[in-house]
């Protein structure tokens, strides 16, 4: 047994041995092809540090390439395992410049008038939690990701998947979430598609819903839209949803009056649009969270994100939350926040504007926009400290000690 | 806050800043290493070594439990996961840890039934769940996390359950830091010593780090204030020509640990003749495995281990990054080959780990962020 030095066999890694070969393939290539690209704006600290610091630049534009022989749950955790997925597999083969764009919907005009479009499948696990439900999030979840466009939602469809067994009263008690949810948002849900698969092979109740939006502002958000010079605003308190759902899956032994903040942002948009004309991008702060949009906003646009950490609006139990299970609320989903990116000068009518809305009460700008360095997310920490906020990584998993 | 924001202090720590600046020899360079992990996610989470002077270098040392498994050991636990009937269990920050053949995430992927756990007493709940399956806890950790297996295997025979095994992974700490300070190539003035294995094995046992190898050592908290304050204390000690074993951290760590703890331990484990580390390689007397009184639920008795070691790739330097004599960056395939989202040193798997924690959030120029970071 290798603890106890019997050592029978030396194995290699091959995976390993490969992922460097490939490294060292991929860097020559970068520099025979970027020689003579010097940059005159910011002539290259010449120091080792710096040296490694452009290296890992340059392997993080390298075109992402899924390796994995079968998905693992890192595919769907919203950070980098899913954006490789989804540019390598998904818009390497359905590319087109309404996708390209990378946006929460697409936008295209038929016959004149502007359209959005978009989808969104709801797995949760527990179906029902403190503050709402699948049923609330199905609709709440499309109709955001339409409004965060400057859209109207008008119409969703619903599609269900429902495992062998599943108890009809929790079915009508889904829908009759959606239903509110529906109404209070101000969209119908016109079509649908109902499909039961045998027991085991569905967690109880999986939801599809789509939704169409009509435009009726000349506006044009999006992620590659922000400036330096511009402010970063959140909506409201950050994580409550996904600390909700932690510990209502109940295996934490952790009790807290914590709900969901599952909600409809669009009339809190509207609000928003009325009161500027300088807002440049709104995404919803779903899976990944805020530190999720604000890495995609950096990247999209090629600038640096400062943010405050103690602007950051965050409820204490999410806050304790976080501290207790080794987790960065920055990374917790929320289903009823967004972040907007406001021209700098306009930082101030744009959170009067939210502030007067109930789901905008706690709105807060949490940082700015800067010019250098492109692409990276910089927190300046409570304790006054910078660090970066990156991209995440697979699942936040807790640490141990 | 209460019990977080006191530690966060932004006043105190300038004024402790300045206090540990003014105790710098001009001319002269310090080297601290924070052996424990934990410390390592702290300096990196709140940017830390922004307070410090440039005379001042803390080096990341092995205390991270997920950095120095070998790859052999995942492989074996997978093998395990593998046979019929078995649930494996581990902490979280094992699921991405990559063996000879993929993590734990990926042979999860490919069908076997791997959970993550929060603790040793989840594990036990599954097996009670599932009497029909095979219920396997993989342990790792050093003195902090041993008594909570030691715990579980108590209970498990109180019970009288037989679908529950431990693979035990379990490391001690002194044996590594021995390994660091015969380490020919590394030149540390002091140490932050680790505190919540401090909470277990105490203080006094490093008594030797001070009088025999003549190094000062001041057991740490895991707040940034708490390590400032380390690194003061450390900083006075060497003004002052001492080399003692100190205890900043004594709100949690008892001077003689906690004796409780070390007799579960004591009860149910014993030391290893030997044990792999990655990077280290083999350590003597520096693991513990399940004793004869708890053999019914030793993972190593009840399966056939394959126990093939796995060496790192050449390019890999973990090795170095985990004594110290390398910084994270300075690993020929830092950032490029290794990343966090394809680790192939465990160095940047764990949140803890020097590496990832480089990557994640210290990969920047201090001189070019200085114009963005100014507000």
């Amino acid at each position: 047994m290798s603890g106890e030095g019997g050592v029978r066999e030396q194995a290699s890694a091959n995976w390993a041995e490969e992922a460097v070969r490939e490294a060292a393939a991929r860097e020559q290539l970068d520099v025979t092809q970027s020689q003579g690209h010097a940059d005159p704006e910011h002539p290259v600290v010449r120091d080792r540090e710096q040296e490694v610091l452009d290296r890992i630049d340059r392997a993080r534009r390298a075109r992402p390439r899924v390796k994995d022989e079968r998905i693992t749950m890192a595919h769907g955790a919203g950070g980098k395992a899913t954006h490789s997925l989804i540019e390598a597999i998904f818009l390497d083969a359905f590319r087109n410049p309404l996708l390209e764009a990378m946006e929460d919907q697409a936008v295209f005009a038929v016959h004149g008038t502007r359209l959005a479009f978009t989808t969104d499948s709801y797995v949760v696990s527990p179906l029902f939690f403190p503050g709402g439900d699948i049923g609330d999030l199905a609709v709440n979840g499309t109709v955001n990701d339409l409004a965060v466009s400057g859209a109207r939602p008008v119409y969703l469809s619903a599609g269900f998947i429902l495992e062998e067994g599943f108890p009809v009263e929790d079915l009508r008690r889904i829908v009759r979430s959606m239903k509110a949810a529906a109404e209070a948002a101000g969209v119908q849900i016109v079509t649908g598609d109902t499909k039961v698969v045998q027991r085991g092979k569905a967690d109880g109740c999986y939801i599809n819903t789509a939704g169409v939006g009509v435009l009726d502002r000349p506006v044009s958000l999006g992620a590659a839209n922000a400036r330096p010079g511009d402010a970063v605003i959140v909506s409201g308190p950050i994580g409550d949803h996904g600390v909700t759902i932690m510990l209502a899956r109940g295996e934490l032994d952790i009790e807290s009056d914590i709900t969901s903040d599952t909600a409809p942002l669009n009339g809190l948009i509207d609000r928003l649009l009325d009161a500027t004309t300088g807002v440049r991008c709104i995404r919803d702060a779903t899976r990944g969270g805020v530190a999720t949009i604000l890495n995609e906003v950096a990247v999209a646009s090629q600038v640096a994100i400062v943010v405050e950490e103690d602007t950051v609006p965050m409820r204490a139990e999410v806050r304790g939350a976080g501290e207790i299970l080794g987790i960065d609320p920055l990374y917790v989903a929320c289903e009823g926040r967004f972040v907007a990116v406001v021209d700098g000068a306009e930082a101030e009518a744009a959170l009067a504007a939210m502030h007067s809305h109930p789901l905008g009460a706690e709105a807060a700008v949490i940082g700015s926009i800067k010019a250098d360095p492109p692409t990276l997310v910089l927190l300046k920490t409570e304790f006054g400290g910078t660090r970066i906020v990156d991209m995440l990584i697979g699942d936040p998993l807790p640490r141990i000690c | 806050m209460r019990f977080v924001d006191e530690f966060r202090d932004a006043e105190k720590a300038h004024a402790l800043a300045a206090r540990i600046a003014s105790l710098c020899e001009p001319g002269r360079q310090y080297k601290f290493m924070e052996v424990c992990g934990g410390h390592t996610h702290t300096i990196y989470k709140h940017g830390l070594e922004d307070y410090l002077p440039e005379s001042i270098t803390l080096v990341h040392g092995p205390g991270c439990p997920v950095c120095v498994i070998p790859m052999g050991r995942v492989d074996d636990t997978i093998h395990i996961a593998e046979q019929d009937d078995v649930i494996m269990t581990s902490f979280g920050d094992m699921m991405r840890v990559p063996g000879g053949r993929g993590s734990f995430l990926d042979s999860k992927a490919a069908g076997t039934d791997i959970r993550m756990v929060y603790s040793p007493l989840d594990s036990l709940k599954i097996a009670r769940q599932n009497p029909d399956k095979r219920v396997v806890f993989m342990a790792i950790g050093f003195e902090t996390t041993a008594p909570s297996t030691a715990m579980t295997l108590l209970r498990a025979k109180q019970e009288g359950l037989d679908n529950f095994s431990v693979f035990c992974n379990h490391v001690t700490i002194i044996p590594a830091i021995k390994a660091i300070l015969d380490s020919p190539d590394l030149r540390l003035d002091g140490f932050v010593g680790p505190g919540h294995v401090s909470t277990v094995i105490g203080c006094e046992v490093y008594q030797f780090i001070a009088k025999q190898y003549g190094k000062p050592i001041v057991t740490a908290g895991f707040e940034p204030l708490d390590i400032l304050q380390s690194i003061y204390m450390l900083m006075v000690q060497l003004a002052e020509g001492r080399s003692e074993v100190e205890n900043q951290y004594s709100r949690v760590v008892p001077w003689h640990g906690n004796p409780k703890a070390l007799q579960v331990i004591g009860e149910t484990m014993e030391l290893r003749p030997y044990f792999e580390w990655r990077g280290l390689g083999f350590i003597s007397h520096s693991a513990l495995r399940i004793n004869d009184d708890y053999a019914a639920y030793d993972a190593e008795r009840i399966f056939e281990i394959p126990g093939v070691r796995v060496a790192d790739p050449k390019a890999c330097q973990c090795g170095e990054v985990l004594k110290g004599v390398l910084k994270p960056w300075e690993c020929k395939v830092f950032g490029t080959a290794c990343t966090p989202e394809t680790p192939i040193g465990t160095c940047m798997v764990s949140s803890e780990g020097a590496c990832a924690a480089y990557y994640n959030f210290g990969r920047f120029s201090r001189e070019r962020i200085q114009e963005a970071s100014h507000v």
